[in-house]
């Protein structure tokens, strides 16, 4: 896959750039793209990936620079503009219009007609299904996409681009929120789109799904393209050394605590259907980890366990009290703190600034200076900040302006600072790059040594590994197995979590 | 009510929420069941909310009639309907703006100033013909309709607040023009007096003509794309804008439309009433506003239909005869159209909220 350097581009970007104010999201960045290649696009939180993919599908204009397609210049008013050019987008935010069935999501704005201009239902329905088959989908193409699962509202962005026979179709961070088996078929989808003569713009911050489907690698770095060529050749370690401009230290594992006094005691917890007969504990100063694959139940456990969903049975106890269920604002008073797994919706308020999304939780340490609030906040804000890497423009930008990962972060800091009693934290990096994953890790096990017990709920078994003191692993709404530190490795993990062996709890 | 707020993101509100790794359901059930049958769940929603509200007109008169015998009197229906016609009709246009996401509280103003100016024309110009007096009615509407719509759409001011504005402006006009005058029933044709009073039995042939108008209507919202792009616009404006819909068009179009119906009921108003001063039509955009939730519109825009909408019409129509026929002050009749939007919209949250969660399920079982 070296020969491309003789063909024509099917899109290219010439020294594109991009400005939002004082924030320069885009420098002089290129891009081509090529015929029948998955090619990835990789960067640090806020490098400028969305902005570009953005500049691609006509939403922002570039201030400057050129977009090519097929070598002729284009310009791109509009998304429509793009999408008649034959680009298809998969946005990083799911783009779906809750109230209209799969099939009118999937062809709003081009609705195949017949005579009289009125829209051809049955077509829209059986062009659904002939793109949907082929993926083993079974989506009713006309149920409302009110209540889709992730994987499902990717399916049908997925079912757009099909639909659209597109020559370029941009992923931005597609796998972010799927299980193993949905990558795979989404995997299966990209190699399909290759072989019709497509080209795939791929972005993730997952390096093995690049290595695995890619063939070329743009990496970018504040805007600027660093690097484009080739995967071959490469490894992992040169794409994170171009992304992050730096060399990465090296992964220290820590040493497994013990725990001090039980903070958190779930007993035979039970929610028909989804969850049955969980206990375990959590203690002061250790790390417990929720292994399992995705879909195990653990995210329900943990909402349950904070009060946001309710459960049949059983009884929630934090440093020796019952909790109330079905109420997160008692357990927050008793010192929990839930970082939700889908932070975008649970997590921020969009509009506020950066500085008071990261002080919302903590406004009672925060008002005891009133009238110096606001001094206060951005002082706090501006740490945080700093210990997480988070690219902005101002702390008094609202959130809706940072990056996917940079709002993650924002969330991860909102209840870090907080310094609860008992942390709990549903896929702490998720759409986090790699080098802050690092941090992420870091203030994790900082917070417990620091007393706090913390429970990490995580899919990345790696994660798991460097993080835990133990874990507990779930399947199909048990607990499964439960592992010491020095019994907890990868394949212990994942043979509990699949089932392949049974460990007693 | 106001366009996108461009700061939330497109899943913030009332976006679709994620239910990533919501997936302990048993995994042996076929997921094209549960889909199927969640879907069927929806139809049943949204058939049962018309007919549920033909339900409660039903016992409403039952009990009206119980109560009172004089309600069912052909002269009484013909009443109901008479009101229920111009009601229908401006929550047709209204609802053609709120499922994008928009209000339209100008039609009453719009109406007002329609009828007065349009009925005068037939002491202006003499032999007038009634065609053109119509026409005149509508090009009023159409007028305020295109104001509302090039404010909102192009310099993007939220409908809420234009239509507040333009609600009094209209009226003003309204008020300077008229002065302390009227326009009397003695000078208006009796062909046109006639137009809403002609009957089969106690239907006005008008009710009919309306009945019709709403069918196509909601024909054309279903089946054209222009229709699907505006419930597209309400259900998400983010993703419309992304899905390369003409936004600022659509909606432009809509307020035209709202405005041109309401220029058209005015002239029906005109020659239902045939005494016109400068207070025709006045707070009617509460009861329209109320019609059209209670029928089953959002009013965050997305879903709801033009039928259930002129069904909400006719039942709020229908309230404020019994109150009158019972005796009850007409005094009333604001706080019970309040009354009424507040009860339908925490039903449609309600039924929102169970919907979301019984698609879940549904999509859950699917997920594995
Ligand atoms: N609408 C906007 N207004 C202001 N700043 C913006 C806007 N959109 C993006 N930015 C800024 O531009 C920079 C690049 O953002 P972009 O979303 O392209 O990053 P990214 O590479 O996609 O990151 P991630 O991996 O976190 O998704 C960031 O610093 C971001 O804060
Ligand atoms: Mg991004």
């Amino acid at each position: 896959m070296t020969g491309f350097g003789t063909m024509q581009p099917v899109l290219s970007l010439e020294e594109v750039s991009k400005s939002f104010g004082a924030v320069r999201a885009l420098e002089d960045a290129s891009l081509e793209l090529y015929r029948g290649e998955a090619h990835a696009l990789v960067g640090e939180n806020g490098a400028g990936k969305s902005t570009l993919v953005k500049v691609l599908a006509g939403v922002y204009r570039p201030d400057e620079g050129r977009l090519l397609v097929e070598g002729r210049e284009e310009v791109f008013a509009t998304p429509a503009s793009a999408r008649d050019a034959g680009i298809a987008v998969i946005y990083q935010e799911p783009t779906l219009f809750p109230d209209l069935s799969v099939a009118e999501n999937v062809f709003m704005g081009r609705q195949p007609l017949r005579s009289g201009r009125r829209v051809d239902k049955a077509a829209m329905r059986r062009r659904v299904e002939d793109v949907l088959g082929p993926l083993g989908v079974k989506l009713d193409p006309d149920r409302v996409a009110r209540g889709l699962s992730i994987a499902d509202q990717q399916i049908v962005e997925i079912a757009k681009a099909l639909t659209l026979d597109a020559r370029v179709i941009v992923m931005d961070e597609p796998t972010a929120a799927l299980s193993a088996y949905e990558v795979e078929r989404l995997f299966g989808v990209v190699e399909t789109l290759r072989n019709r003569g497509a080209a795939v713009l791929f972005i993730s911050h997952r390096l093995e799904e690049v290595f695995g489907i890619c063939q070329r690698v743009t990496v970018m770095r504040d805007g600027r393209r660093v690097l484009s060529q080739p995967l071959a050749g490469l490894s992992s370690d040169d794409l994170v050394r171009a992304m992050v401009g730096r060399e990465l230290e090296g992964r220290s594992s820590h040493q497994g605590a013990e725990g001090g006094k039980t903070v958190l005691s779930v007993e035979r917890l039970t929610r028909e259907g989804v969850f049955t007969d969980i206990s375990f504990e959590v203690r002061s100063g250790e790390i417990v980890a929720l292994a399992g694959l995705v879909g195990a139940g653990r995210s329900e456990v943990v909402r349950a366990v904070f009060g946001i969903d309710r459960y049949d049975a059983g009884r929630v106890l934090v440093a020796g009290k019952a909790l109330r269920k079905g109420s997160p604002s008692i357990a927050m008073a008793a010192g929990v703190g839930l970082v939700p797994e889908d932070r975008r919706l649970q997590g921020l308020v969009m509009e506020l600034s950066i500085a008071s999304n990261v002080g919302l939780a903590s406004l009672g340490r925060l008002a005891r200076f009133r009238l110096l609030r606001r001094a206060v906040e951005q002082r706090f804000a501006g740490e945080w900040s700093a210990r997480l890497r988070l690219k902005y423009g101002r702390l008094s930008d609202p959130v809706s302006t940072l990056s996917g990962g940079n709002q993650q972060k924002v969330v991860l800091a909102k209840w870090l600072s907080r310094e609860p009693r008992l942390l709990i934290v549903d896929e702490p990096t998720r759409g986090i790059d790699i080098a802050t994953k690092a941090e992420v890790h870091r203030l994790l096990v900082e917070l417990a040594r620091s007393g706090v017990a913390v429970l990490v709920v995580s899919s990345e078994t790696p994660e798991v590994l460097r993080v835990a003191d133990r874990v507990l692993v779930m399947r199909e709404g048990r607990l499964v197995a439960e592992l010491g530190h020095e019994e907890a490795t990868e394949h212990a993990i994942v043979a509990a979590a699949t089932g392949q062996r049974e460990v007693a709890a | 009510m106001s366009p996108a707020p461009s700061a939330t993101g497109p899943v913030q509100g009332r976006g679709p929420q994620p239910v990533e790794g919501h997936g302990a359901g048993n995994p042996g059930q076929p997921s094209s069941t549960l889909t199927w049958s969640s879907r069927r769940l929806l139809d049943a929603i949204l058939r049962v909310r018309e007919v549920g509200i033909v339900a409660v007109l039903v016992v409403f008169v039952a009990v009206a009639t119980s109560v009172q015998p004089r309600f069912i009197d052909p002269q009484n229906i013909k009443f109901v309907f008479s009101n229920a016609i111009i009601y229908a009709l401006l929550a047709l246009g209204e609802t053609v703006v709120v499922l994008s996401r928009n209000v339209d509280l100008s039609v009453g103003s719009v109406l007002g100033l329609s009828a007065y100016l349009s009925s005068d024309l037939f002491s202006q110009v003499h032999h007038i013909p009634i065609v053109a007096v119509f026409l005149a009615g509508l090009a009023i509407g159409l007028a305020c309709g295109a104001v509302n719509g090039a404010v909102v759409a192009v310099a993007r001011v939220p409908s809420l607040v234009v239509t507040l504005a333009t609600l009094y402006i209209y009226r003003a006009i309204d008020v300077l023009i008229v002065g302390g005058g009227m326009v009397v029933a003695s000078t208006l044709p009796g062909a046109f007096l006639s137009i809403p009073t002609s009957s089969l039995g106690p239907i006005p042939y008008l009710a009919i003509a309306v009945a019709g108008t709403v069918a196509v209507g909601a024909y054309v919202l279903a089946s054209f794309r222009p229709g699907r792009e505006l419930y597209a616009i309400g259900s998400n404006p983010d993703a419309a804008r992304l899905a390369g819909i003409p936004m600022g068009k659509r909606i432009f179009w809509s307020f035209v439309v709202s405005g041109g119906i309401a220029g058209l009921a005015g002239v029906l108003w005109a020659a239902t009433y045939g005494t016109i001063d400068s207070t025709a039509g006045l707070n009617y955009e509460l009861t329209v506003v109320a019609a059209v939730v209670v029928g089953g519109v959002n009013i965050f825009g997305g879903s709801g239909t033009v039928v259930g909408a002129a069904l909400g019409a006719l039942l709020l129509a229908t309230i404020n005869q019994a109150l009158y026929v019972l005796g009850i002050s007409s005094f009333w009749d604001p706080a019970i159209d309040g009354a009424l939007i507040v009860l339908a919209i925490s039903l449609d949250h309600w039924i929102t909220l169970r919907l979301t969660r019984a698609l879940r399920k549904g999509a859950v079982q699917h997920a594995t």
